[in-house]
């Protein structure tokens, strides 16, 4: 099949950038959406142009590296499917497909497609983890854990922090993904000494990065590959409101 | 880069969209009420204006509602502005080609809803409490008012355009405000689901049902025995 | 020049080995321990592991990764589980016999003593997870769940759906996040190692290019420790991530560091076949599909019938045909090879030829539908995606990939190379897998390495090492640099013809031929004559575009084919001297009678590191003789 590409292609953060169109005749439908990009970059290395740069790792939708709008929506038209996931017979002959970054100003654009989602590791190192040192812990079975509390500790741990959830909101809104660690942690019992402070210390740390707020547009949830749900971000506002309402000064260290 | 770990609630995200959810929850309680007491109409004016004055009776009531009213749009506009502002900042640049998945009308117009229902505010004010933009008004009698209000067709016809921005408005915003409050579990998110859509539609409903019936002739002007004490289009 | 391999295993049953070696292993005192530096390259569960470890212990940790966050590790990607001899089950298992099993599954070719510790360790490691909030699948009452893997007759897998790797790796993420967050670790993400930097015959640096700007720079420290994972890509196609490389650890070896068994490389039975010449990756299907699929092809050559309108009669199940006691069960290695064996026959289905059939239609009528939905459901979804076929309908077409690399860097029982001062853990060095690994072992040996060996070793050595200060403006951190911002040059100037991925597509296809599921004499012979003369045209006709100082991924990738087609060469040569079949290394010139891997052991029971003699130079290969005293030596028999 024969198809149209609208790319945005960007040298580099200070770039204005702009919309380039490339054609892309002879494209098989077997192939992934990553693989017509790799034969459209091969070509145009022949050429002696610039190929395209995007991000892109596992190639098997679990990485959480590649993701760029594609026709106006994250990770491209077909539900719960990565961008390496998905395949060209998703589009017809001749059709036009537009291609173009995360946009958020917490996610600056490095180049083309690729973006820096650094903002994210961040908000885990903020509190989005259980404090255990290696070496130290009971044994496995000594924390019981409710089959349905692990069930959906692991619906939200699914996260792969592609970032689509951002890129998807009208609001540039990183809730779905900061609620989704919030809400993993929250459900097991591993979790509930850090709880307060994990959520009032996350939700500080997304905020200061420059997401905007969540007005329950639910696009987010629509986009997210691994289907991670808005019920994640009712638990962490729920969370944040009461570790606000409980909250008191830590104490300085002990003896 | 030790992350600050203290609250700053009305600074943060979640923090606004609480101050969002309570004040128009507020809001929409009031309209709930406020729908309750103008049904009234139905049953005549003797009835109409005794509700009428009965709000009246006492101020305290009164301004006291008044003053949570007027605190809560204040509070609802800011903080929607500051909201806007954040998602302004957060997404400078747009997407050159955008196709919403799952997003509806009312969520994405938001912010086109609202500030309508600032101005219709500002004009239902005018129009009933106050009467600068009303052209018959007569102080003592609400009915009368409410009637000869409504038999302006362009009024009329502004109300329920107002009404269906209304319902715009709290068909995403009433729902909303559970998930922005944490409510909302999988197992209680239908029960809002449910109680917003349908207090939702009733109150549009039935407040669009108002002017239409005064257009329609099925509220009417005064029956003889109860003759306005002032004359007909003076005021 | 031969390097002495001492693997400082410690004396005695191999059960109080561990034990006694931890008491013997001098330590650093709390207080020093924040006066040295380590440098962690790679985030995956080794390296991801080791960081936040080491942190905690209060070192001051650099840790590189070449993705842009260190959460995208291809640890990620591990699916089915990971072992512990927990016992939980009541069925019998034991660290015994975990390790009995690892050692016989890897066809004896792995250390006795790194593999009893393993076992030994294994239950530390879920305890570790569990605790970290890693959710794993629970029973009703709350416990952990376990399921059968990889043919073991005990269920010792733990696993959280179908994504133990991600999990287990977001485990260690966080711990290293915590550690970043409290400045103990300093992270740097789109980095990417290109060289090692040796002082004074110590391993005390490296050098790397920054992915964004391109900036070459130097990073010193006391010890260096690389957790880089697998090689597999050097076939161009496999499981791995497109990033996965050999860059690490070959510029190691190039600086003294001896390579292990390179030609141990595992083949996984069901991957999803190729489907045209723009294939970039093949995707793994759980191996626990064929727990219920039966594998066949036609009895007939060449027959192009559909399969549902061949008859029940004319279609060969060959692995229950051939191995009545295991069936369609057999070890991964054996299942492959069969495979390869019938579509070299031209039995092979689909439009390539390269593919079997695992039909489920069996299961369905046993299990109904919905009965297999419920066990497969997601890789029959991932399937019918990529495929455009629906598996519940047609059978699924499988054909074996190159999957993991037991080969690595050789290290001693301290994870040390034979570089000093260089730690090599997790699936880069040549591990405790032997010639084979047995499934979920791979995340348990990473997560043991950065956890709990590692940690401990990695003191001894400094504790016992006076090393000098060094900055990175030392000259032979220059020099270094040099050398590597020469290369870039290099690569950016030759302005050829053809692209990168041309030259690994090419090396991967003659490595997949000769040196892939089977080998012989002849065909690796051809490889190792071939190999150069690709290398050389890759160095005359390459193109790669753009500037040093940008985010340049051609040439990225052309840093990465350029030390596999030299690495290529040295994995042909491991292939070729070993004259015996084992685990993963089938040499058709050594089976038995009816097609099995026939083991050398008198000739062969050694580890055979490699070392490099310089530029064109023939590498120099020194043995560890491998020693088993807990474990007799059987051959593997699924008859
Ligand atoms: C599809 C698949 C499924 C699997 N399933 C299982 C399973 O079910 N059970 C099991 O036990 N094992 C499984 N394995 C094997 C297992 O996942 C791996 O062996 C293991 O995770 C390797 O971990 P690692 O930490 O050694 O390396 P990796 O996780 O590969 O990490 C390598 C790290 O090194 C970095 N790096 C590499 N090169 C450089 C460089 N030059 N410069 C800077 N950084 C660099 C990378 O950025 C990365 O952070 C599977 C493997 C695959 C491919
Ligand atoms: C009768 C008047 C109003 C009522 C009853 C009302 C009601 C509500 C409710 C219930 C919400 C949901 C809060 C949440 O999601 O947490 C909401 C949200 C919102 N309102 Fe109003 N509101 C009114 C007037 C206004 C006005 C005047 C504006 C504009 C300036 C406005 C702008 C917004 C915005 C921007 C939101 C947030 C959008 C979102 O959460 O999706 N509203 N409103
Ligand atoms: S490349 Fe890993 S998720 Fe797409």
């Amino acid at each position: 099949m024969n198809i149209k590409l609208h790319v945005w292609r960007q040298k580099n953060g200070a770039d204005a950038g702009k919309i380039v169109d490339y054609d892309a005749p002879d494209i098989s439908p077997d192939m992934s959406f990553l693989e017509m990009l790799d034969v459209v970059n091969e070509r145009l290395i022949t050429k002696g142009e610039d190929p395209i740069a995007f991000d892109h790792d596992c190639r098997e939708g679990i990485c959480g590296m590649c993701g760029m709008m594609i026709n106006g929506t994250p990770h491209g038209p077909r539900k719960a499917t990565t961008a390496c996931q998905l395949h060209m017979r998703s589009f017809k002959d001749g059709d036009e497909i537009w291609i173009e970054p995360w946009r958020a100003s917490a996610f600056p654009v490095v180049k083309d497609l690729v973006v820096n989602r650094g903002a994210f590791d961040r908000i885990i190192a903020a509190g989005g983890f259980v404090s255990v040192p290696a070496g130290s812990p009971p044994d496995g079975n000594a924390i019981p854990v409710p089959k349905m509390n692990a069930d959906l500790a692991m619906d939200a741990a699914a996260c792969i922090g592609c970032g689509a959830c951002v890129a998807a909101c009208p609001n540039g809104s990183a809730m779905l993904f900061t609620s989704a660690k919030v809400a993993h942690l929250a459900r097991l019992p591993q979790g509930q000494p850090e709880r307060d402070t994990r959520a009032l210390r996350m939700v500080n740390q997304m905020d200061a990065e420059g997401f905007g707020g969540c007005t329950n547009v639910g696009e987010c949830e629509a986009a997210c590959p691994k289907e991670i749900t808005l019920e994640n971000i009712a638990l962490m506002n729920r969370d944040y409101i009461k570790a606000t309402a409980v909250y008191r000064k830590e104490r300085a260290g002990g003896d | 880069m030790t992350a600050i770990a203290a609250p700053r609630f009305l600074q943060s995200t979640v923090g606004k969209k609480v101050v969002m959810a309570v004040t128009g929850i507020i809001l929409f309680g009031f309209t709930i009420v406020h729908m309750l007491g103008n049904l009234q109409i139905y049953l005549g004016p003797a009835k109409f204006n005794a509700y009428a004055h009965f709000l009246k009776s006492v101020p305290s009531l009164l301004w006291g509602t008044r003053a949570i009213l007027f605190i809560s749009v204040l509070l609802h506009v800011v903080t929607a502005v500051q909201l806007t502002a954040l998602a302004g900042a957060a997404r400078p640049r747009a997407y050159s080609f955008r196709r919403w998945r799952s997003a509806s009308y009312a969520s994405r117009t938001m912010m086109l809803s609202g500030p309508l229902l600032a101005l219709f505010v500002v004009y239902h004010l005018l129009h009933f409490t106050t009467g600068q933009a009303h052209p018959h008004f007569i102080k003592q009698d609400a009915y009368w008012n409410f009637v000869t209000g409504f038999k302006v067709v362009w009024t009329a016809v502004a109300y329920v355009v107002c009404m269906l921005a209304l319902g715009l408005h709290l068909i995403h915003g009433a729902y909303s405000a559970s998930q922005s409050l944490g409510l909302r579990t999988a197992r209680t998110a239908p029960v809002f689901k449910l109680v917003a859509y349908a207090i939702t539609i009733v109150l549009v409903a039935a407040n669009i049902s108002m002017p239409i019936a005064v257009q329609a002739g099925v509220i009417k002007l005064h029956v003889p025995t109860e003759v306005p004490p002032v004359v007909v289009g003076v005021r | 020049m031969a390097i002495k391999l001492e693997s400082k295993i410690p004396d005695g049953p191999v059960e109080q080995a561990w034990d006694k070696h931890r008491f013997d292993m001098k330590l650093v005192n709390p207080a020093n321990k924040r006066k040295y530096s380590v440098i962690v390259v790679g985030s995956g569960l080794a390296g991801g592991a080791a960081s936040a470890t080491l942190a905690e212990l209060g070192y001051n940790v650099s840790c590189f990764c070449y993705q842009d966050s260190p959460r995208r590790a291809h640890s990620i990607a591990a699916q089915g589980g990971i072992n512990a001899a927990k016992n939980y089950q009541n069925d019998g298992d034991s660290i015994h016999r975990l390790f009995y099993d690892t050692v016989k599954g890897g066809d004896y070719r792995a250390r006795e003593a790194n593999v009893h510790r393993l076992a030994q360790i294994s239950v530390n490691i879920i305890d570790q997870a569990v605790a970290m909030g890693v959710p794993f699948a629970r029973e009703y009452g709350g416990t952990l769940a376990n399921r059968s893997f990889g043919g073991a007759q005990v269920s010792r897998t733990f696993y959280a759906r179908g994504q133990t790797g991600q999990q287990l790796l977001l485990g260690a993420y966080q711990a290293l996040e915590r550690q970043i967050g409290l400045g103990k670790v300093k992270m740097y993400p789109r980095h990417e190692m290109l060289d090692l930097i040796v002082i004074d015959g110590r391993a005390r640096g490296i050098v790397t290019r920054d992915m964004v700007t391109g900036k070459v720079a130097s990073h010193v420290a006391d010890a260096v420790v690389l957790g880089t994972g697998g090689y597999g890509n050097v076939f161009y196609l496999s499981t791995n991530a497109k990033g996965c490389n050999v860059t690490s650890i070959w510029r190691a070896y190039k600086k003294g560091a001896a390579l292990a068994n390179p030609c141990y490389t595992q083949i996984h039975p069901t991957c999803i076949p190729v489907s045209g010449d723009h294939q970039s990756k093949l995707t793994l299907m759980s191996e626990s599909l064929r727990n219920d699929g039966r594998i066949w092809v036609p009895l007939k050559k060449g027959d192009t019938r559909r399969p549902d309108q061949i008859p029940e009669a004319e279609r060969d199940y060959y692995l229950e045909r051939k191995y009545p006691r295991f069936g369609n069960l057999v070890p991964r290695d054996v299942a492959s090879r069969n495979a390869k064996q019938v579509c070299d026959e031209g039995r092979g289905v689909g439009e390539t030829g390269l593919g079997v059939y695992l039909d489920f239609a069996d299961a369905i009528k046993r299990l109904t539908e919905g009965g297999v939905r419920e066990r497969y459901g997601n890789l029959f979804d991932m399937y019918e995606r990529i495929t455009d076929e629906n598996p519940y309908k047609v059978p699924m077409r499988i054909f074996p990939a190159i999957h993991y690399t037991m080969g690595g860097t050789w290290v001693d029982y301290n994870l040390m190379s034979t570089l000093p001062g260089l730690h090599v853990i997790g699936e880069a060095n040549f591990s405790d897998h032997g010639a084979n690994r047995l499934g979920a072992s791979a995340l348990m040996q990473g997560l043991a390495d950065g956890y709990f060996i590692l940690p401990y070793t990695i003191g001894d050595y400094l504790a016992r090492t006076k090393l000098d200060k060094i900055t990175p403006d030392h000259p032979e951190c220059k020099k270094v640099e040099a050398e590597v911002n020469g290369q870039t040059k290099k690569l950016l100037g030759i302005g050829g013809k053809r692209t990168v991925d041309s030259f690994h597509r090419e090396l991967g296809k003659l490595l997949w031929e000769k040196c892939g599921m089977a080998r012989n004499k002849a065909g690796l012979t051809e490889a190792i004559e071939k190999i150069p003369s690709i290398r050389e045209e890759f160095w005359q006709n390459v193109k790669v575009l753009g500037g040093g100082e940008e985010l340049n991924q051609s040439l990225e990738k052309a840093g990465r084919v350029a030390d596999f087609l030299e690495f290529g060469e040295l994995m042909c040569r491991d292939a070729l001297h070993r004259e015996e079949s084992c685990g993963g290394h089938f040499r058709e010139e050594y089976q038995t009678p009816e097609g099995e891997a026939l083991r050398n052991d008198d000739d062969f029971a050694y580890v055979a590191a490699w070392e490099y003699a310089g530029e064109g130079k023939a590498p120099i290969l020194n043995k560890e003789a491998l020693e088993f005293h807990a474990v007799h030596l059987t051959q593997r028999s699924y008859k």
